[in-house]
């Protein structure tokens, strides 16, 4: 059973953990994020939820705690955003190095300076390679979806690693959508008990955790080791996707393709700016533009041959990159596809728009130029422009 | 010697996952005493068995019995000099070897 409720991405997701209802929660508020933890802080206070709530100093301290817990053998999640992303940042490699099955959630807000509060992926793009699995949300019942079927990713045997799930900030974390919450009996169920490994409380079976490892270790060995973990997250992450599909009706494959069968120009973009480019792909299929589109809903592992499969018979490609890449041959989503389509032998025109950088607004308008542009590079060949900023002030 | 985890045949496929150690108290097999220039060598005389360097000792290497300081564990003696520092007695000195 489920019930429809009306309310923001952010009482989603505070939803989903009160349902799994975690061992230990560390966590440190920052804006967009700050309503989950409120709300998770009220349900502790109610005696909703038995979890060790621990809010901590910061957030190094906050996933620190994690690492901890987690390490204890306990199910334990975070949440957080932007520079509080930043400053976790050196124990996410720690996090996934000791392959502990952190689930995060983390509203995508943009990095400083200047000081912004809004929407951009520089955050958790910053966090891409830190050995963390990455699911992206178009919206409040996809960060739903996507962070209860997280921890049966992140604790899976053949995977055991932290997974982050992200939705945009303000436009999805505030905004109230309609959402099917599930019963909490059922996601409990879905989720189940972790069985942790090697768990520090364990006292009749001591470990150690955290040793040094020097030149004559196993540090590549581990490393490759972990290699292999996060590509087995492809795999689970499907089959976890038809057992979630059983209790929810909903299904999510590695990416959303969208109108793709017969696409002749395809756009490829993360999050919330799916939803706006679904509209525009709608309006030009009813002029007779073969448009479609790509949602990248796993970032990390990178499903490269399935997207080149799925956009392979395009004219031309655009990819969409809410953050600045600081190098001008594009952003990191645009490099992924280009060293996908490369390795591949695929030679689609693509082309690279950085938009919506600080919570700029992306707007139908704007997309519909970016498909305008794809038609003129399929009728050329040639790309002029590989990459452009978005809806620039003149 | 370790019992459940011999070190020298682990390979990439037989690692344990996440580098965790599969026992406790490694550290006892890690000989630190190969980085030592000097020792500590006690005067019974001045000692009065306060055993202030058996606190201060960063390595366990202070070898007591019923109370009273008996000698250095050389196998884990860094040779720090710390406990020669802390000694209110002046009764440790940093020999050399």
């Amino acid at each position: 059973m489920s019930t429809v409720k009306a309310i923001t991405g952010d009482a989603a997701v505070a939803e989903a953990m009160r349902s799994i209802e975690p061992d230990v929660v560390g966590v440190y508020p920052i804006t967009p994020q700050t309503i989950i933890v409120e709300a998770y802080a009220e349900y502790v206070a109610r005696g909703e939820v038995q979890t060790e709530f621990i809010p901590a100093e910061s957030e190094h301290s906050a996933i620190s705690i994690c690492v901890g817990a987690a390490a204890a053998g306990a199910r334990t999640m975070t949440c957080t955003s932007s520079q509080g992303l930043a400053l976790m940042w050196e124990v996410l490699p720690i996090a996934s190095g000791m392959r502990l099955p952190i689930v995060m959630f983390d509203v995508n807000r943009a990095i400083s300076a200047p000081i912004n509060i809004h929407c951009d992926h520089s955050d958790t793009m910053g966090a891409r390679d830190t050995g963390w699995i990455q699911i992206y949300s178009e919206n409040a019942q996809e960060a739903y979806d996507n962070f209860i079927q997280a921890v049966r990713i992140a604790e899976h045997p053949d995977v055991q690693l932290p997974t982050m799930v992200m939705m945009d900030g303000f436009v999805i974390s505030h905004a109230i959508q309609r959402v099917e919450v599930l019963d909490d009996a059922v996601v409990k169920k879905f989720v189940g008990e972790r069985k942790a490994d090697y768990p520090l409380l364990d006292m009749d079976n001591p470990v150690t955790w955290g040793s040094f490892d020097g030149l004559g270790g196993w540090f590549m060995e581990f490393k490759k080791d972990q290699m292999q973990a996060i590509e087995n997250a492809k795999r689970v992450s499907l089959e976890v996707a038809k057992d979630y599909a059983k209790i929810s009706g909903r299904e999510y494959g590695l990416f959303e393709s969208y109108k793709m069968d017969d696409a002749e120009y395809a756009v490829i973009v993360i999050n919330s700016t799916a939803g706006t480019a679904k509209t525009v792909v709608d309006t030009l299929r009813d002029r007779g533009v073969k448009a479609g589109l790509i949602k990248i809903r796993m970032y990390r592992p990178f499903p490269a041959s399935e997207i080149v499969e799925a956009l392979k018979n395009c004219k031309a490609v655009a990819v969409m990159d809410r953050v600045p890449g600081y190098v001008d041959i594009g952003g990191p989503l645009f490099e992924d596809v280009q060293v996908a389509c490369y390795q591949e032998g695929v030679n689609v025109p693509l082309v690279n728009y950085i938009y919506g950088l600080g919570g700029r607004d992306i707007l139908t308008s704007h997309i519909e130029s970016v498909y305008s542009d794809l038609e003129k590079i399929a009728k050329t060949g040639k790309v002029a422009t590989p990459v452009t900023y978005l809806g620039i002030k003149e | 010697m370790s019992k459940k985890w011999d070190y020298k045949n682990v390979n990439a496929k037989n690692i344990p996952r996440g580098a965790v150690i599969p026992e406790a108290g490694t550290a006892d097999e890690y000989e630190t005493g190969g980085w030592r220039t000097k020792h500590p060598e006690v005067d019974k005389d001045k000692c009065i068995d306060c055993l202030f360097c058996y606190m201060y000792c960063p390595d366990s290497a202070v070898i007591t019995k019923d109370g009273k300081l008996v000698g250095f564990d050389l196998k884990h003696c860094k040779g720090c000099g710390i406990c020669a520092v802390e000694c209110k007695k002046d009764a440790i000195k940093m020999e050399n070897g």
